[in-house]
């Protein structure tokens, strides 16, 4: 019987006007706009990934090896499952133009049958097949346009790999299996494997990666011959990937961008959720009058609760409805431009899980954040409402309702870890909001007791604008926390972002030390090492060659039972590194453990890189199963060193005792120090002399890092400045439901004989100095975010970013005067008497 | 009255656009108030009562007419120069007191003094806190006070730069008997303390009897001026 007459009321009140419950649905709109937006984004790229899954792939089911190719065993059995099978090889290089011009590149070697799915978009509209084929006695080679810019190359002009010379055939538009693997070190171009017969490159003991694309019927199940291939095949030196292992390389990417960008959406909702307290507690003292007539006339607190609930909760469905038409009718009306931008396929459309996602959010947001006000007035007394308008006593909700608010929290926390598929960064955004929350409620607080201890001490004396300002902002009114938790909580988000994005885009240029590298020279083969350290010390401007030999190995087991078993660490994620050494190599710090004498030839022993090993775990005397080239090695564990990564020098993670690995083909890799003017003439005589080695320029690789980096940024600032677009809405929403309040005062303080500027300065410093206020926590907040993610999740070294800081405070104050003065033309603007006898 | 007057209001109209339509509120009013007279304003409700007193303390612009204040026609003067007139020469009271929510009641009464520039404002402030019997008070918001109390700290601010005129509108429509009644003997305590010229909106034909001259409107016009005894 209570709910419909609660409801047949609360409709009664809809009827009155939205008035500052606008700021509600604005809020709610904006916020869940954002989240349907990416969620639905995310949804569209996951189904086009999915549809495209096999051309992504290149076939229904992969088999990849490192450094080595299928035997014949293995070539039998893959023919004797698949309808077809095409093998690939990617490995880096140097390109070389008839000008001697050299840069490096992704090469994809491909045989006759690539590619077994969708097919190879080339520039000038032909088949790739065609552009392959040998003509004037040169095979054919295509390239992406970046690789034809950057050396000024244009179609028929004679390029070389290692010792093979192709014919520049075509530009590359697209492959399907472009997506494969990760950001590319260089552009990318695409040979027959048979032509780069006698080219040098692929020996033994070079880094490359063989996979083979099956074509299946399409009944086969493709588990079942997984647990097949990975039994008969398997070892882990083999890869298996098939068409329903989910997006690879940049797909997973994205996909972990756009739950990174859902939970930036949902920090940007929880900004939203303080203009929903704002505008729920502004429309409770509004109502204060009716809830006390209500009251008196024998309405219950329960009632009440109803009559307000209800209507909050139509205005939040409704903000909610308006947030997902608006970010689903954004992203659909940005679909063409995006399809064109987007590096992977996306099946635009209406997606309704992310769109019911983005409603649950909101609703949830809602509901949090308006219980406590709402729950306030259910337990005053009507005598206390008659008279508790200006400064309203502190009530606690009843446990009930703190219950419901703590299982709605947690639900709204776990919906969030659970969708974006990132949990432990859901649990930390969701503490980092509840924590700059509980800073700037604290702010707010010290502002208050400031401006009031401030506003009547020394300094105000006299200068009656600067006291109206801080008594208004140290009164009683809400208004002063709302635009510190609002304003503050989005420029939060805003300056995390700016100290993330600042450190981010400098951490790896900023870390490179003092004295890096050049060039790392890899794939050098035994015989080609001393010809290619004299052509280094050869020439001028090379300062120093380190050297080393080089294998790669994956850490397949631990004392026995599996790496990953219960780890996660980088060390243990694909393959490391390897080399051997005899004698401790120069500089080396044994930190625990002894290194093996020179001429040792016992069991194999391993010496660990002593910070990895303790985050693994390892101790002195356990055993690693190394799988180098297919083969397994079980070493010891006899010493751990200290290993510093971030120098750039030679760093292995693992070196073994030389017996270990004897016999084991491999290669050597290099370091050289170099000035900048040396860097061309020596990848010249060393590629010159030694096409099949591959020189990979450190400041080229940094400028590639960077931009991949630079645009991930980009990405996430838009996220936050749409967080901020929200901040903006509540701190519009508090000026407009202050107006009201100011109207009032600049009629008194008219009659009392100010003028209009002193009123407007009055006004302006009050909104500057609470959005000062917000800038600085904001700012505090964002530095320790900043400094979490840069050092907990890069694993960097967090610099504070003056620039960003500055432009935080001085934009919370600019927003917050901007939002204050556009609300004081009307205070300022009318006669005194009408607003006066309006409160007579 | 041998010497001119404070107040002259001549031919004064005020008519204000409502909803539905242009409502006279006043019409051909005119009248003279003279130095340290007190003169009531008296009449049934929407009379134009209020409306009078808002264009003596210059609050409302007439829309006909001259009031002229202390030798000044306020319906020549700004919205600035209005209000610096108010802060150096009257002194308003209201029936809903009108004080600033979000200071105290002492920043409420040193407001005007500050304003005026003086440098000993909360001092003062705090002596005529203390007159009005509010000095345990001083820290209060206003929502902190009784009714009673807020008129008083509004008949402190009022007072507390030593107007040449007080305007009082109903000080007492919003409190009880005995509360009003100590509010009008405040109110004329202050006026004789001071020295000062008070025009008084009142419907209480007893607070009417202390003025000096009675003002009765009817329908926005003067029905009768008169001696308070007449």
């Amino acid at each position: 019987m209570k709910l419909p007459l609660a409801l047949r009321l609360a409709l009664r009140e809809l009827r009155g006007g939205l008035a500052g419950m606008r700021v509600l649905v604005a809020c709610l709109a904006l916020g869940v706009a954002g989240i349907a937006a990416v969620g639905t984004l995310r949804a569209a790229i996951g189904h086009g990934m999915t549809r495209e899954a096999a051309a992504i792939l290149g076939g229904d089911a992969e088999i990849q090896f490192s450094y080595r190719f299928a035997d014949a065993d293995e070539r039998a059995w893959m023919t004797a499952r698949a309808e077809a099978v095409s093998e690939i090889v990617d490995f880096r290089s140097l390109v070389a133009t008839a000008a001697g011009e050299r840069t490096l590149v992704q090469v994809k070697a491909v045989d006759d049958g690539y590619p077994l799915v969708g097919t190879v978009t080339l520039t000038g509209g032909g088949r790739l097949a065609d552009s392959l084929a040998p003509r004037d006695g040169l095979p054919g080679l295509v390239a992406e346009p970046a690789l034809v810019a950057r050396l000024g190359l244009a179609p028929g002009d004679r390029v070389e790999l290692g010792s093979a010379a192709f014919r520049l055939a075509d530009t590359l538009v697209a492959a399907p299996d472009a997506l494969q693997g990760g950001v590319s070190i260089g552009p990318r171009v695409i040979v027959r494997r048979a032509d780069l017969a006698g080219s040098g490159l692929l020996a033994e003991g070079s880094m490359f990666e063989s996979s083979y694309r099956l074509r299946l019927a399409p009944e086969t199940d493709l588990a079942a011959l997984k647990a097949e291939a990975e039994a008969r095949l398997g070892d882990v030196g083999l890869q298996w990937r098939d068409r329903t292992s989910g997006p690879p390389g940049i797909g997973r990417f994205l996909d972990r961008l756009g739950a990174f960008l859902v939970l930036v959406g949902l920090a940007g909702l929880a900004v939203g959720g303080i203009g929903v307290a704002s505008a729920v507690r502004a429309h409770m003292e509004a109502k204060t009058a009716t809830i006390a007539t209500l009251k008196t006339l024998g309405a219950s607190g329960g009632t009440i609760f109803a009559i307000y609930l209800l209507e909050t909760g139509i205005l939040a469905l409704a903000g909610t409805l308006i947030g997902v038409a608006l970010g689903a009718g954004v992203l659909m009306a940005a679909a063409p431009l995006l399809a064109d931008r987007l590096p992977v396929p996306a099946d635009f459309g209406l997606y309704p899980v992310p769109l019911g996602e983005a409603a649950l959010y909101g609703l949830l947001v809602a509901l949090v954040f308006a219980l406590w006000p709402l729950a306030r007035a259910r337990d005053v007394r009507a005598a206390e409402l008659f008279r508790d308008v200006a400064t309203p006593r502190r009530v606690w909700p009843r446990p009930g309702i703190l219950g419901v608010l703590a299982l709605l929290t947690a639900v709204l926390v776990g919906v969030a870890a659970w969708r974006s598929g990132v949990p432990e960064l859901a649990l930390a955004t969701a503490g980092g909001v509840a924590g700059a929350l509980a800073a700037l409620a604290l702010a707010a607080w010290g502002l208050r007791r400031l401006a009031r201890r401030v506003g009547r001490g020394r300094l105000a004396r006299g200068r009656p604008a600067l006291r109206w300002a801080l008594g208004a902002l140290g009164g009683p009114s809400g208004e002063t926390t709302a635009v510190v938790l609002a304003l503050g909580l989005g420029l939060s988000v805003m300056a995390a972002v700016g100290q993330i994005d600042g450190n981010l885009r400098t951490l790896v240029s900023r870390d490179l030390p003092a004295r890096a590298p050049a060039f790392f020279f890899v794939d050098i083969q035994k015989d080609q090492l001393d010809g290619f350290l004299d052509r280094a010390r050869a020439t001028e401007g090379v300062s120093g060659i380190e050297t080393a030999p080089m294998l790669r190995g994956i850490i397949a087991e631990i004392n026995g039972q599996p790496a990953g078993e219960g780890r996660s660490h980088w060390a243990l994620n694909g393959d490391r590194g390897v080399t051997y050494a005899a004698a401790p190599p120069p500089g080396t710090v044994i930190t625990a453990g002894e290194w093996w004498p020179e001429d040792y030839a016992g069991p194999p022993l391993v010496s660990f890189a002593a910070e990895e090993g303790r985050e693994l775990g390892l101790k002195l005397g356990d055993t690693l199963t190394l799988n180098i080239l297919g083969r397994d090695i079980v070493a010891t564990v006899a010493s751990f060193r200290e290993v510093r990564f971030e120098t750039m020098g030679i760093n292995f993670l693992m070196i073994l005792d030389p017996a270990s690995v004897a016999g084991a083909p491999h290669t050597h890799i290099a370091t050289v120090y170099a000035t900048p003017e040396a860097e061309g003439p020596l990848l010249r005589t060393e590629a010159e002399a030694y096409p099949n080695v591959t020189g990979i320029g450190v400041r080229e690789a940094v400028g590639r890092a960077s931009e991949a980096l630079a645009q991930v940024s980009a990405a996430t600032r838009w996220a936050a400045a749409a967080t901020l677009l929200t901040g903006i809405a509540v701190l519009i929403g508090a000026a407009a439901a202050g107006e009201r309040a100011r109207v009032y005062e600049a009629a008194i303080l008219k009659t009392l004989g100010a003028s209009r500027a002193r009123i407007l300065a009055s006004f302006a410093l009050r909104a500057a100095l609470a959005g000062a206020a917000a800038g600085l926590v904001a700012l505090a907040a964002g530095a320790v975010a900043g400094w979490w993610v840069t050092t907990a999740v890069m694993d960097g070294d967090f610099r504070f970013q003056p620039g960003t800081a500055l432009a935080i405070v001085i934009g919370g104050a600019g927003l917050s005067l901007a939002a204050g003065l556009a609300f004081a033309l009307r205070p300022l603007a009318g006669r005194p008497a009408a607003t006066l006898r309006a409160r007579e | 009255m041998g010497s001119p007057p404070v107040i002259a209001l001549r031919d004064v109209a005020l008519t204000l656009r409502g909803n539905a339509g242009p409502v006279n509120i006043l019409s051909d009013v005119r009248f003279d108030v003279a130095r340290g007279e007190t003169l009531g304003l008296v009449g049934p409700s929407g009379s134009g009562k209020s409306s009078l007193l808002m264009l003596m303390a210059g609050l409302e612009a007439a829309t006909a007419g001259r009031v002229e204040v202390l030798g000044q026609d306020l319906t020549r003067m700004g919205e600035d120069a209005l209000a610096r007139f108010r802060r150096d020469h009257m002194g308003v009271v209201f029936q809903s007191f009108h004080l600033i929510p979000t200071m105290t009641a002492l920043e409420n009464v040193a407001t005007p003094l500050e304003l005026a520039g003086a440098a000993d404002a909360f001092e003062r402030a705090e002596a005529e806190l203390a007159a009005v019997g509010l000095a345990a008070r001083r820290g209060h918001y206003p929502a902190q006070l009784s009714g009673g109390e807020q008129q008083r700290v509004a008949l402190a601010r009022a007072v507390v730069t030593r107007p040449e005129i007080l305007l009082a509108d109903e000080p007492t429509g919003n409190l009880d008997g005995a509360t009003g009644a100590a509010i009008i003997r405040l109110l004329f305590e202050l006026r004789d303390r001071h020295g000062a010229t008070l025009v008084m909106v009142t419907h209480a034909p007893d607070v009417a009897e202390r003025c000096d001259r009675v003002l009765n409107l009817r329908d926005g016009r003067i029905e009768r001026l008169a001696a308070a005894a007449e």
